[in-house]
């Protein structure tokens, strides 16, 4: 780093618990918040906010969620999409049917059902691990979407399962513009990632981590199996829940259940490893580098014809896209299996001792 | 009645086209335990390549010829460029591997061959057998039986590769104790390549059933999620697992959607195989032929 620790003494307990505990990160942190607060949203462009922005805080939302279940108490996943369905159907489902409720209370709600939903999944956990676990959780992403697809209320009974997301109103402010939507986003990602850096540090989070080192041992030494299980499901279902509200609100506005493939499920998976699991920082770059890399892509080919001055097929560049995605994840996962997070750790122990690192 | 035996069979055929594609991730899982999520897209390289062959003029049996070598090579890639270097991760990463894979398989079959659907005929029709559709009022396809054939085949001739031949004992070998079996000097290496290109082969055979079946398309590479519940009944790591798992799948499967599905709306397909699945694995948590899982601290 430029700065280092040195000077800065602990001498209360609060101190040492501190999340922070350099001033100079502190500082920058808060740096960090008032930009992405005030300046983003002031100077933004619409389609950076809307399309880019937006999108990218959600999609980081559903990977806590996922790297609370997966990262952190070891239960891999594949139904995260499923999760953020329920959290979306069912947010729109109270904004529908309960009057005069507030938009966050119905984000909330879709993320109680979602809970629901994860818990009653996350049952077979208690006798089955690993991949055949995996495996169970398709179960979860097929049912959750042939149900939304089969049952009409969820939907309002709309022909072709399509639902569009109501008016938001928070304290008389409508939020209708991708400045008020994105600042939404952000502050409802940004609580819930400090509620989760926070969970993992209390008894709670410690429970999760031997759960996922080694559940035997973590059973002997006291810990209630089915208790914590169901409590990661439950949270980590909860997060995908509202990140799926989010999806529907302040993203796409209107959804189709078809959003919430499998394929979601892949690319959410994707963020968490890419970013590292078991990470809280990590959600955030694997989110970033995944939904920044299609764009990326994008770009290069569009410079490249414009080198080549010829058009390039669009089946030529999704197909490429997809080897060099594919490929990519295949290299990272050889490279840095702990992702991203890992990097960022390296690098700032390497710079702590630059320029004498001897 | 007959309508009853009529459904089951019809079930049971269609469970041995899934067993099919379990057989492949059987074979890998068992000797170096990666959960190959890419097997899905192997079926689909494997069928779009040989369909291809046979649509420029090459005869059945060089396409297959071809198509097999193009297999065996890529089985020795993936091994050389993809496993090897993760050697002793951990399952999940591995798994996440081979979801990169099949996100490259899939771009480069499409990139190399198209990505329009394609018919394939082996001239075998695909019709009703006629003696028992006259005598017992029961219709099954005269194709069905043929997969069902050439799944029994193919798992004779597992059967006889895995216990007959030297290199099966070195597979059963590695599938055991990669450690002790590098102890006792068996090539870690070459095996996986081995069986790698054997799971190319398993896939080639599933490919062009299912390409005859539905045709050769994209929508190839979702038979990976119809073999999933299959192989969590059957158990990871068994052969017999994968078939007996199929017949159990494909036969609950179609049983529920004539007599179950009315009452609920129908198209549970999707997810009833991995409900059966499921609760087979809440009696037994290592599928129906699985190894036990022992924990030990």
């Amino acid at each position: 780093m430029l700065y280092r620790e040195a000077g800065q003494f602990k001498s209360t307990y609060a101190q040492d618990q501190q999340i922070f505990p350099i001033l100079q990160d502190r500082i920058a942190i808060g740096a960090l918040l008032l930009v992405v607060f005030v300046v983003v949203p002031l100077f933004g462009n619409q389609y950076w906010l809307s399309a880019i922005l937006t999108p990218f805080l959600v999609l980081a939302l559903a990977t806590l969620g996922l790297n609370i279940l997966t990262g952190y108490a070891g239960q891999l996943s594949l139904g995260t999409a499923a999760f953020m369905a329920v959290g979306a159907f069912m947010a729109y489902n109270a904004m529908l049917r309960i009057p005069h409720i507030p938009v966050i209370g119905a984000f909330i709600i879709g993320g109680l059902c979602a809970a629901a939903v994860g818990i009653v999944f996350g049952l077979p956990s208690l006798r089955i691990k690993g991949l055949y676990l995996a495996v169970a959780t398709l179960a979860c992403q097929f049912f959750v979407l042939w149900a939304i697809n089969r049952v009409g209320w969820f939907s309002n009974y709309s022909s072709s399962g399509v639902i569009t997301a109501q008016r938001m109103e928070i304290l008389g402010y409508a939020i209708d513009t991708p400045a008020s939507k994105y600042v939404l986003t952000l502050a409802i990602v940004a609580l819930m990632a400090l509620g989760a850096k926070n969970l993992m540090r209390s008894e709670t989070g410690r429970a999760f981590m031997a759960i996922r080192d080694m559940d035997v041992a973590a059973s002997v030494i006291g810990i209630q199996m089915m208790k914590t299980k169901l409590l990661a499901f439950a949270i980590s279902s909860f997060y995908c829940g509202v990140a799926g509200a989010l999806y529907a609100f302040c993203y796409l506005g209107t959804v189709e259940p078809e959003a919430f493939v499998l394929d979601l499920s892949f690319r959410v998976l994707f963020m968490m490893i890419i970013g590292g699991a078991g990470s809280i920082l990590g959600s955030f770059l694997g989110a970033g580098f995944i939904t920044m890399f299609p764009i990326f892509l994008n770009l290069a080919s569009k410079s490249l014809e414009n080198a080549l001055g010829m058009e390039i097929p669009h089946a030529l560049v999704s197909n490429t896209e997809a080897i060099i995605f594919g490929a990519l994840i295949i290299f990272f996962l050889i490279v840095e299996p702990n992702g991203l997070a890992r990097l960022w750790q390296i690098g700032k122990e390497k710079l702590r001792l630059w320029p004498f690192p001897h | 009645m007959s309508f009853f035996i009529e459904v089951l069979a019809g079930g049971l055929l269609a469970g041995v086209m899934y067993s099919l594609v379990a057989l492949g991730f059987v074979l890998i899982y068992k000797a170096s335990g990666v959960f190959n999520f890419a097997q899905g897209s192997l079926v689909f390289f494997a069928a779009l390549t040989f369909v291809s062959l046979t649509e420029r003029g090459w005869s059945f049996a060089l396409a297959l010829g071809v198509t097999l070598i193009a297999m065996v090579v890529l089985g020795v890639l993936i091994e050389r460029i993809v496993l090897r270097p993760l050697v002793n991760q951990p399952p999940i990463t591995l798994l996440m591997a081979t979801i990169g894979l099949t996100f490259v398989l899939e771009g480069a079959s499409q990139l190399m061959w198209g990505s329009q659907p394609h018919g394939l005929e082996l001239g075998i029709p695909d019709v009703p057998i006629e003696w028992l559709s006259q005598k017992w009022n029961i219709n099954i396809s005269q194709f069905d039986l043929f997969a069902a054939f050439v799944a029994g085949a193919l798992v004779v001739v597992l059967a006889l590769l895995f216990q007959k031949t030297r290199i099966g004992r070195a597979l059963r070998a590695v599938a055991d104790d990669h450690q002790a079996a590098l102890a006792v000097g068996i090539p870690l290496q070459h095996i996986w390549a081995i069986v790698w290109a054997v799971a190319g082969f398993v896939a080639l055979v599933a490919g062009v059933m299912w390409g005859v079946r539905n045709g050769v398309q994209y929508a190839l590479t979702f038979t990976a999620l119809k073999a999933l519940p299959v192989l969590i009944l059957g158990g990871f790591e068994s052969i017999a697992g994968a078939i007996v798992g199929g017949l159990i799948i494909g036969a609950s499967e179609k049983l529920a959607e004539v007599y179950l599905g009315p009452f609920v709306g129908g198209g549970i397909e999707s997810w009833f195989a991995y409900v059966v699945a499921l609760v087979f694995l809440l009696i037994r948590p290592e599928g129906l032929f699985g190894e036990k899982i022992i924990d030990r601290v």
